[in-house]
């Protein structure tokens, strides 16, 4: 029951926390030095192993469609297929759980801490309301950069599904073959859809990382149990969400 | 350049309870301080003085009874906006990620009172008040606990209250760090006429600068009267807090009622 009343009561914060942050939304062009600070800080710190995951996730893609296609002389397609499972999955699920491990922890260790070293009561004293400095421009900051880093990580997996068709022996397809493949069937459509669903997951994990950090209640253990808490229902929440909101497109 | 240019305010707790699940904290808690008056309540650890400063600030919500701030109640949201009241936590909690000018800034800046110059003014005026005018872009890191609690006054003070809530405003300090921050409370207090609510258990502080002192033991409200009615008082709790005597044959940890 006490399990129950928890789950309800950190849906019901979030909720809360979500609807106060964008009540403060007017406020955003005074805190542009914050918004820049949170987009270098979600984007530009993320980049690069978003680059590196994703070169990798497209070669990958290449080598087991090239080896799986072989045998029934379709490697012209290698293409569509790390074009399409990039952009309509990989790219947005993939960006999403690298930036709750990287940035969703990082946002619950700070916030845990100045929750627990009473930071958070001094900016209340000072009518300073929280949701207005610490998660507004954080949530405004991870809808412009999700965008940007799934488009990267597209455009680079395309990039290493490419060059690995054309050095792997058992492959060697003309890259030209490999783009012309990404071209002719993945759409603009499918590239939206894999953006929307990376804006929902990323402002799900920024949400919560803040909610879980400014609950946090006790000293350093709790510090740290919030930082674990927060990345796993971010990690149970992608997956699940994945499903429906994958779903919910189709149908659109 | 004054660096509080507002009138003191007075404070009114009445018939103030708190209880955390079935543990009662405070137990029908009357008190008045008068505008301009150094308010002090002193108890032993756990007697809920804390407690009892975080409702006056507006962070928690009373069980029972109400907090009237210059005659507004704290658990109505305007009210904070209404008066001008700062908190000086124990530990100072000041943001450690921005530097000591930053941290005396953030209020003016956020409500944005002042123009970058005049702001500029103001926070030098505080930290110069507080002899911190070399701290200004240290951060809180490397500070020491007394320099610290000086910043989180100095941040205090760049606010213009006209009510400040010390928390322990003296402990974890060496004595003579703690008779300094006694004499910046009661120097404020003398140059702007600020009203102070002071919890501690520091009876010099208590006894020395404070106009009335409250007792408070087990979440009640034992005496309030001025430090020298306190400090002649019969009543051997208080006797004993005020002026303990070690005993090593029967030693108090050892007694049945030190279990409470």
């Amino acid at each position: 029951m006490k399990q129950i009343n928890n789950i309800l009561e950190h849906f019901g914060s979030t909720i809360i926390l979500c609807i106060r942050s964008f009540y403060y939304l007017p406020t955003l062009p005074r805190q542009w030095h914050r918004l820049i600070e949170h987009c270098y800080l979600i984007g530009y710190t993320t980049f690069p192993i978003v680059a590196i995951l994703s070169f990798f996730i497209g070669s990958v893609l290449a080598l087991q469609a090239g080896y799986s296609l072989e045998a029934v002389a379709a490697q012209d397609f290698i293409g569509a297929l790390v074009g399409l499972s990039l952009a309509r999955e990989l790219a947005p699920v993939m960006t999403s759980i690298l930036v709750a491990g990287r940035v969703g922890s990082a946002i619950s260790a700070e916030l845990a801490t100045m929750k627990v070293y009473q930071e958070v009561d001094a900016l209340v004293t000072m009518n300073i309301p929280p949701e207005r400095m610490l998660v507004m421009p954080r949530l405004v900051a991870v809808l412009i950069m999700m965008p940007v880093l799934t488009i990267c990580a597209n455009l680079i997996g395309w990039v290493g599904g490419a060059v690995i068709a054309q050095n792997v022996d058992f492959i060697q397809l003309d890259t030209r073959i490999y783009f012309d493949g990404i071209r002719n069937f993945v759409t603009f459509r499918d590239i939206v859809d894999g953006l929307i669903k990376a804006e929902i997951f990323g402002f799900c994990i920024i949400l919560i990382s803040c909610n879980v950090g400014l609950r946090t209640v006790g000293g350093p253990r709790e510090i740290g149990g919030s930082v674990t808490r927060a990345v796993v229902i971010s990690l149970i929440l992608i997956l699940i969400l994945d499903y429906f909101v994958t779903n919910a497109l189709m149908k659109i | 350049m004054e660096i509080i240019e507002r009138a003191s305010i007075g404070l009114k707790v009445e018939n103030f309870s708190k209880s955390y699940d079935s543990v009662k904290v405070l137990n029908d808690i009357s008190i008045e301080v008068e505008p301009g008056e150094i308010f002090v309540i002193m108890g032993p650890s756990g007697s809920g003085k804390s407690v009892l400063l975080k409702h006056v600030a507006g962070l928690e919500i009373p069980n029972n009874g109400r907090i009237l701030i210059d005659g507004k109640d704290i658990s109505d949201p305007k009210t904070r906006t209404q008066v001008h009241m700062a908190l000086i936590f124990q530990a100072g909690a000041l943001f450690n990620s921005m530097s000591v000018f930053d941290n005396l800034a953030l209020y003016p800046r956020e409500h944005r009172l002042y123009n970058k110059k005049t702001l500029r003014g103001k926070v030098m005026k505080a930290l110069e008040t507080l002899s911190l005018e070399d701290a200004a872009e240290k951060f809180p890191s490397q500070l020491s606990g007394g320099m610290r609690k000086r910043v989180a006054i100095a941040r205090a003070l760049v606010m213009e209250p006209e009510l400040i809530l010390y928390d322990e405003p003296t402990s974890e300090l060496d004595p003579t760090m703690g008779a300094t921050i006694s004499e910046i409370i009661a120097d404020l207090r003398a140059e702007f006429g600020v009203t102070s609510l002071v919890v501690s258990h520091d009876r010099d502080l208590a006894l020395t600068i404070a106009d009335r002192v409250a007792i408070l033991m087990d979440g009640d409200l034992l005496e309030v009267d001025t430090p020298e009615n306190i400090n002649k008082t019969e009543n051997p709790r208080v006797k004993d807090f005020l002026n303990p005597v070690i005993d090593i044959k029967n030693p108090r940890f050892k007694k049945k009622e030190y279990s409470r």
